[in-house]
């Protein structure tokens, strides 16, 4: 009889709108980062490193770019007759059709896929976070704890616990409570939305809560199994972990892969990190080329100055343009003689000769304060900007903008332009 | 398709020097991403010729590893596929391959169990791009039986390792010599051949019989005058590696930026085994002019117009000038390398100084390396 001892379902169906313009067309699991990588990246290699080889997908926000990079799981080895990687989108059925309306429900809705695989264990992920980390490791704790439920935790400092769901575990480290954003912690100890269930459990959880709406992991699913008194257990895990959930959080992220020895190393023999890699051509320095601090991907030609900076594969510098504390994703073409500070610039952006992104003083953002802020200048995918701009801070640009949409070849500290094309 | 494919890759090279201790020809490294097969290989693929086999016998072990799978190159398919076909020892037949011609005769078996009509016969040390399929509509339009692609070479180029033709008006080749004394024509031979399927098996089973064992020596200069053999002209960039200056040039020539547009830039893309590898790294004191870096590495120098290949780490204040450093070589601190080759896999003692004076320098540095 067939059987897989763990599998993992992956939820990727999520839009991460604090990303802002870098999800408008694409799910947060597909958003580039560390210059060859996407999001999803992480935990998928995390699978087959773990040798957990069968994962379902669950997708649900703009698949398209997703469903493209993991195509048939070729890049991490999930090309497998038997298991490998598996897209689920919600479907029609018979009655009752609808969306992924919330984790545990995305989960419930592919009861017969994870049916197939006979498995003990269910592994549940996200793929929101940047993170190596031994699944087979806390399967081994959850088996010799006789869990029914494994919940990956993470040691926060306790003064930015009551950002995080928090979990309160006794001295053999079982989930005695668990409080979701307590503004007085009782402990440091903050889920990271990986959980292993033992399969009947989560089965049974699952289909006696179907019929909660929005059904949810950390809502509903883990107060169930705590109500029913099944052993429920935190697993600590004590390397990097980071959320990307913010632009700011996602441009810090970048920017520590730079450090000499950054704490997450992508340069580690083992625990290798895998893409499908856009491109594998070496990259060229011109004569005029300057970089320092920075990662750069394959493809990429450099004729001006790149400090402290993250890019991607294919992106060309411009002779004497100058590009600092920066993340350029893949195909982006930065012009001549430009200035460009403190930008993200999404795939496929062209900017032209002579601007200067990323100048003069921090004033907030007329479209969306909280999430363009820090003064970052932030580029749609597939943007456009014509030659002789000046661009401020806490700027969003979208879309195939011309000379024209520049009030006296300038665009002011906190001031969005999005052309059609460039939609949010 | 109309074609099947066979890679001639057997060879090592004295040419090579110390290079081709670790490895045949067809598997050097090759433009900072790539090995030489690979050039053919993606012409093989993007020609749609879906079935291949590649001839390997010298050193062929870092050959076969780069060819453990043929899913780059989209050859693991239920129709054609890749076939690497070692010297094996049979009751019939205990020798190695004794030429060119002897390895196809060997694996004639190859040739009569396909039902294509032509085969694409490409050898695997040569740099260039070119759909077979235009080749074939010339032969085909010819009436060729056999056509030989070539190129005309400028005059001060050593014509006396290649194949040299001269053609008539036509393309007719009128007269074919291998490795001439006299130089009579500066168009030679790419070594691309293509022929009808079963023309090719008599001339081999021929050949066989005869006791002759080079393709081009016993069979293809033997057929002169007896069958129509045509000249394709190839235009564009070609170059083969197959000696240590040939080689360091024609990776230089990658630093100009129209043999990049044209490799790099230009669909379809060459095609090789991926290695995963994180993102190129510059650290602080890097300084980069000129130069092809590949991913994995780490730059902590001075690299000057210089190819580096996948996972080369240069140590603080290192000098990199006119020079290749292949594959995982580890640089320590001050070094200093000029014109020279730097094997793969080498550790390069730190404060030490290597300059090619006269030519190129290869060096070889074996430290111990394993991981625990």
């Amino acid at each position: 009889m067939i059987k897989k001892e763990m599998i993992a379902m992956l939820l990727a169906g999520g839009q991460g709108s604090r990303l802002g313009i870098l999800t408008a067309k694409m799910a947060k699991p597909a958003v580039s980062f560390g210059g060859k990588y996407r999001i999803i990246d992480f935990p998928l290699s995390n699978c087959i490193n773990s040798g957990v080889d069968t994962v379902g997908v669950l997708t649900q926000y703009m698949p398209l770019r997703l469903n493209t990079h993991i195509g048939i799981g070729i890049p991490w080895d999930l090309d497998k007759n038997f298991g490998g990687v598996t897209v689920l989108p919600p479907y029609e059925k018979m009655a009752g059709t609808e969306w992924y309306t919330g984790t545990a429900n995305a989960i419930y809705q592919n009861l017969a896929y994870m049916e197939q695989y006979n498995p003990d264990y269910v592994l549940i992920l996200s793929g929101d976070h940047i993170y190596k980390m031994d699944y087979e490791a806390m399967l081994d704790f959850h088996k010799e704890k006789g869990a029914e439920c494994t919940i990956a935790v993470m040691p926060v400092p306790m003064e930015e616990a009551s950002r995080f769901g928090i979990m309160i575990a006794d001295g053999d480290r079982r989930i005695t409570d668990f409080e979701e954003k307590p503004e007085n912690p009782r402990s440091n100890l903050a889920s990271m939305g990986i959980y292993i269930f033992s399969w009947e459990t989560l089965k049974e959880a699952l289909i006696t809560n179907s019929a909660q709406p929005g059904l949810d992991f950390g809502k509903h699913v883990i107060p169930y199994i705590h109500d029913k008194k099944l052993p429920l257990y935190a697993y600590e895990f004590g390397g990097y972990w980071k959320d990307v959930g913010t632009l700011t959080s996602y441009w810090q992220a970048n920017m520590e892969l730079i450090d000499i020895v950054p704490e997450f190393n992508l340069y580690e023999e083992y625990w290798r990190i895998y893409t499908n890699s856009v491109s594998i051509q070496p990259q060229y320095f011109g004569n005029a080329s300057e970089v320092e601090r920075s990662i750069i991907g394959e493809g990429s030609e450099i004729y001006g100055a790149v400090n402290s900076s993250v890019l991607g594969c294919n992106v060309v510098i411009g002779e004497g343009s100058v590009v600092k504390d920066s993340i350029i994703m893949h195909g982006a073409r930065i012009g001549k003689n430009c200035v460009l500070e403190k930008c993200i610039v999404a795939e496929g952006a062209v900017i032209g000769d002579r601007c200067r992104l990323g100048e003069g003083e921090e004033a907030p953002n007329e479209t969306n304060a909280s999430i363009y802020r820090d003064g970052l200048v932030v580029l749609g995918e597939n943007t456009t900007v014509p030659d002789d701009i000046i661009v401020g801070k806490n700027v969003l640009i979208a879309g195939q903008t011309r000379a024209e949409n520049y009030s006296g070849g300038h665009l002011r500290s906190g001031r969005s332009l999005v052309l059609e094309g460039g939609e949010l | 398709m109309r074609a099947i494919g066979i890679i001639l890759a057997g060879g090592g090279s004295s040419r090579m020097r110390e290079l081709s201790r670790k490895r045949a020809v067809c598997a050097m490294p090759v433009a900072g991403s790539y090995r030489s097969i690979d050039f053919a290989l993606s012409n093989m693929e993007h020609s749609r010729v879906q079935k291949v086999a590649i001839l390997t016998q010298f050193n062929s072990g870092s050959l076969n590893e780069h060819l453990m799978s043929s899913k780059w190159w989209d050859f693991g398919r239920k129709q054609g596929g890749m076939f690497v076909f070692t010297p094996s020892f049979r009751n019939e037949n205990s020798n190695w391959y004794r030429g060119t011609a002897d390895a196809m005769a060997q694996n004639l078996s190859f040739l009569k169990n396909s039902h294509e009509p032509y085969v694409v016969i490409a050898s695997g040390d040569c740099v260039y791009k070119l759909n077979y399929n235009k080749v074939l509509e010339y032969h085909i339009d010819k009436e060729a039986d056999i056509t030989i692609v070539c190129k005309e070479m400028p005059p001060e180029f050593d014509t006396e390792r290649y194949g040299s033709l001269r053609l008539d008006g036509d393309g007719k080749v009128l007269e074919l010599v291998e490795k001439p004394m006299v130089v009579r024509s500066n168009i030679i031979s790419c070594g691309i051949y293509i022929i009808r399927r079963r023309l090719l098996i008599e001339m081999l089973e021929k050949s066989q019989r005869d006791g002759q064992y080079d393709f081009v020596q016993d069979i293809l200069v033997r057929q002169q005058g007896i069958r129509s053999i045509y000249g394709y002209r190839l235009e564009s960039y070609w170059s083969n590696i197959a000696s240590v200056e040939d080689y360091y040039r024609t990776n230089m020539d990658f630093l100009k930026p129209e043999i990049r547009s044209f490799f790099f830039g230009e669909y379809p893309e060459v095609h090789s085994k991926h290695s995963d590898l994180p993102p190129a790294k510059y650290n602080i004191g890097a300084h980069i002019k000129n130069s092809l870096l590949s991913s994995g590495c780490i730059v902590n120098g001075t690299v000057e117009d210089s190819v580096l290949f996948k996972q080369v780490y240069v140590g603080n204040n290192c000098i990199i000038r006119n020079s290749i450093i292949l594959n995982d070589v580890h640089l320590g601190d001050n070094v200093y390398i000029e014109n020279c080759i730097v094997e793969s896999r080498g550790d390069i003692k730190e404060g030490s100084h290597h300059i090619g004076e006269d030519g190129i320098r290869i060096i070889v540095e074996q430290g111990e390396r394993y991981t625990l």
